[in-house]
């Protein structure tokens, strides 16, 4: 039976339950809801929970160990037979997945019945032309071990199917009686509500921080990979970087770090400006409006704002810093700088510095500013020497996410700071960064498992511990400080 | 429990610090102070009383312009300190309020230092001339807060740091290094215990030897024990303005009777 319906099935049963509990919470306090523990609807909800989320649990699992389980048990018949490479053996695997995936569709349209495709003999009957009927178009002639490893294939998933589909609506029926059975007028449905929506949301924080170990892991694995076929002091001190041969990292750090800063020159200043403004002198009228017309910019996805450096803010800064250009110096030669993507980067990140600094700055009491008023100082005193102050540690944390997000950005640097990697000061030259060497080194034909591909783990590993130990250092900061003026 | 009657008549002769005539207050559509006209005299305690929501804190806070922050207020009428229209277009209400200074309900120090918290005012102001003049403030500041003894010690320590009271006269001590001619309370010890509140009635007593000190308190007892002249202030009105101790004991109006006797409020 497909998923959609054990869902449905259990969906009914859920609500069902919900119906039942509630009714026999209401008949067992007479009619009352005063005589009953909790709210009827806790009852109910209470006898829903308790038939969804055990079904639901074991239904996902078994979806997503069932062709894991059967492929090694398939894998083991074709290895029976002969020795084989890697890679023969995931092409034979997808043979037969192919193969099992046609009589599948046979039995579902009726054509075959199971007994009939368990007992088919590659030498007997001709299965190419009957998996072309049913769409699934094979290369070669099916070979009996192919043929037997799909019949065991489509048996393990009959069988498996079939008992998943009695556990989840046995699981689902069970769970639902037995929080109906226990609906009484002194049971606590409240309190067992309360503790399975606790657990779910439990359940929801782990999922977010699993995902950030299973991440870390994955790259580590690569990265352990890669410094195996590339020594770690040419990548972490090389400082040339050609993408093949030459895998220093420094180079890109380089260019990684002076974008960024310029970036976050552009956005600071911007940013905070904009923030105090909104926040201590705009009327409300104006911040109603500006406030979210900041935030536009927000919104606006990052290869629009790679478009922009390309063809709007490269060529300006070229034709006033390029040969014979406004200033008359010839210091840019092309429209691709480091400069370029600073800049527009800095502009990405105004909405971002100027958000995160309005609410902080906000969340400055107003005792505070009264205080300093009262005592005859200006308002631009009272921000600078009072309001700032009580902010800073705010603000930096601000900054110091913002940070973040100029060293992982990529799309503007593709499009805006070229491609050469380089250690340079001059900020009109092109250069490159950490994540966009990652998505080249890994788009290109080199071969996964060599160090060219591999070295984009070694980068991002890198990328990421820069950026955590930033994210890690802004929280210090802001924790740190937080209840200083309470 | 009252002052006795010879401090009351030596008070009375005194100047007139701040006088308003026909003062409306308006937050947005509500009409919040309805023509008070009151005379605050120099170098005495004058407390406002009256229930939550009678337009005390508010009428304060006209006294320095502190309602200017609040966008939808509206003040109409004259305001005269040193019979001058402090309302005018040519004041500037920053120099106002150096002049006229406010401590608030809750103890609001800085996120700085002892010392820097008392040295703000006079830092912003120039008025002093050096590092050994501005210490010199400093120490005369948190003098006159009642508070130097305690933190002496330890000048370069978080204002934050200290307890609740402290806190208080710190910030007291604060207003009081800008030296100012005025020195406006809203309810100073609201959020303190009594020893606290104590401490803070003997050093307002002490400041009315210097200053003009306006306090507005919830407390009846304080309002006895620490003025000279009260204000008695009903839904926006100005019920009765007199001598305390003839307020507390022989009101003219009965709404003045039934709240100091507990019948209203």
């Amino acid at each position: 039976m497909p998923n959609l319906w054990i869902l449905i099935i259990i969906g009914v049963v859920a609500v069902m339950g919900f119906v039942g509990a509630r009714q026999r919470a209401l008949s067992s306090g007479q009619g009352d809801i005063r005589n009953l523990h909790s709210l009827p609807s806790f009852y109910g909800t209470n006898a829903m929970l308790a038939g969804l989320i055990p079904s639901l649990v074991v239904l996902a699992l078994w979806t997503a160990f069932q062709p894991l389980v059967i492929q090694s048990s398939v894998t083991h018949i074709i290895e029976a037979d002969q020795e084989l490479s890697d890679g023969q053996l995931s092409l034979a695997m997808t043979d037969v997945r192919r193969i099992a995936t046609g009589l599948e569709l046979a039995i579902e349209t009726g054509r075959l019945d199971l007994n009939q495709v368990m007992d088919m003999r590659a030498d007997v009957t001709d299965v190419r032309p009957l998996l072309g009927e049913m769409g699934v178009a094979v290369g070669s002639d099916v070979t009996p071990r192919d043929l037997d490893a799909a019949q065991r294939f489509v048996a393990m998933a009959q069988t498996g199917n079939l008992l998943k589909t009695v556990l989840v609506i046995a699981l689902s029926v069970l769970g639902t009686a037995f929080a109906f059975v226990r609906t009484s007028a002194v049971f606590r449905a409240r309190n067992a509500v309360e503790r399975v929506t606790m657990a779910l949301l439990i359940a929801a924080a782990s999922i977010a921080i699993l995902t950030t170990v299973g991440i870390v892991l994955s790259m580590i694995v690569n990265t352990v990979e890669f410094f195996r076929l590339y020594p770690a002091t040419d990548f972490f001190f090389g400082t040339r970087w050609n993408g093949t041969s030459q895998l220093g990292v420094l180079p890109l750090l380089w260019g990684t770090l002076y974008i960024s800063v310029i970036a976050l020159i552009v956005a600071v200043p911007i940013g905070l400006f904009a923030a105090i403004y909104l926040s201590e002198y705009a009327s409300p009228a104006v911040r109603s409006f500006a406030k979210p017309a900041l935030e536009v910019l927000a919104g606006i996805p990052t290869i629009v704002y790679g478009l922009f450096a390309l063809l709007t803010v490269g060529p300006f800064l070229l034709r006033v810093f390029g040969s014979g250009g406004t200033f008359g110096v010839d210091w840019m030669s092309g429209a691709t700088a480091v400069i370029t993507a600073g800049v527009v980067m800095g502009i990405m990140l105004i909405p971002f510095v100027s958000s995160l600094s309005d609410d902080i700055i906000n969340a400055v009491p107003q005792a505070m500013r009264d205080g300093s008023l009262g005592l005859g100082a200006t308002p631009s005193e009272t921000i600078k020497q009072v309001v700032m102050p009580a902010a800073l540690p705010g603000i930096v944390g601000a900054i110091l996410l913002a940070a973040s997000r100029a060293i992982g950005e990529t799309m503007i640097v593709v499009l805006g700071a070229g491609a050469a990697a380089r250690l340079s000061m001059n900020p009109f030259e092109a250069m490159t960064t950490v994540t966009t060497r990652i998505v080249s080194q890994l788009t290109g034909d080199a071969d996964f498992t060599s160090a060219q591909a591999l070295v984009a783990f070694a980068l991002g590993m890198t990328l990421f511990v820069i950026t955590l130990a930033l994210n890690v250092f802004a929280l210090y900061i802001v924790r740190k400080y937080r209840e200083q003026y309470d | 429990m009252y002052d006795e009657p010879a401090l009351e008549s030596k008070v009375t002769n005194k100047d007139i610090k701040i006088a308003a005539r026909n003062v409306q207050v308006f937050y947005g559509d509500t009409h919040a102070i309805k023509d008070v006209n009151v005379e605050i005299q120099d170098k005495t305690v004058t407390a406002f009383i009256g229930p939550s929501g009678c337009g005390k804190s508010t009428f304060l806070r006209c006294l320095n312009r502190m309602n200017d922050t609040i966008d939808i207020c509206r003040v109409e009428g004259d305001i005269l300190l040193d019979s001058e229209d402090i309302y005018d277009k040519r004041v500037d209400p920053v120099q106002l309020r150096a002049k006229v200074g406010m401590v608030f309900q809750k103890p609001n120090p800085f996120p700085k230092s002892i010392y820097d918290n008392v040295a703000y005012g006079p830092r912003i102001h120039g008025l002093a001339k050096n590092k050994s003049d501005l210490d010199e403030i400093v120490e005369k500041s948190l003098r006159r807060g009642a508070i130097w003894d305690e933190v002496k010690d330890r000048l370069h320590a978080p204002g934050t740091g200290l307890s609740g009271g402290q806190q208080q006269r710190l910030c007291i001590a604060r207003a009081v290094a800008t030296e100012p001619e005025v020195l406006l309370m809203d309810e100073p010890c609201s959020a303190l215990d009594p020893i606290a509140t104590g401490q803070v009635e003997e050093l307002i007593d002490e400041l009315r030897d210097s200053y003009s000190v306006v306090i507005v308190t919830h407390s009846m007892q304080q309002a006895a024990r620490v003025s000279q002249k009260t204000a008695f202030f009903h839904l926006g009105n100005l019920v009765e303005y007199g001598e305390t101790s003839q307020i507390f004991t022989n009101p003219v109006d009965s709404r003045t009777e039934s709240y100091i006797t507990g019948r209203i409020g």
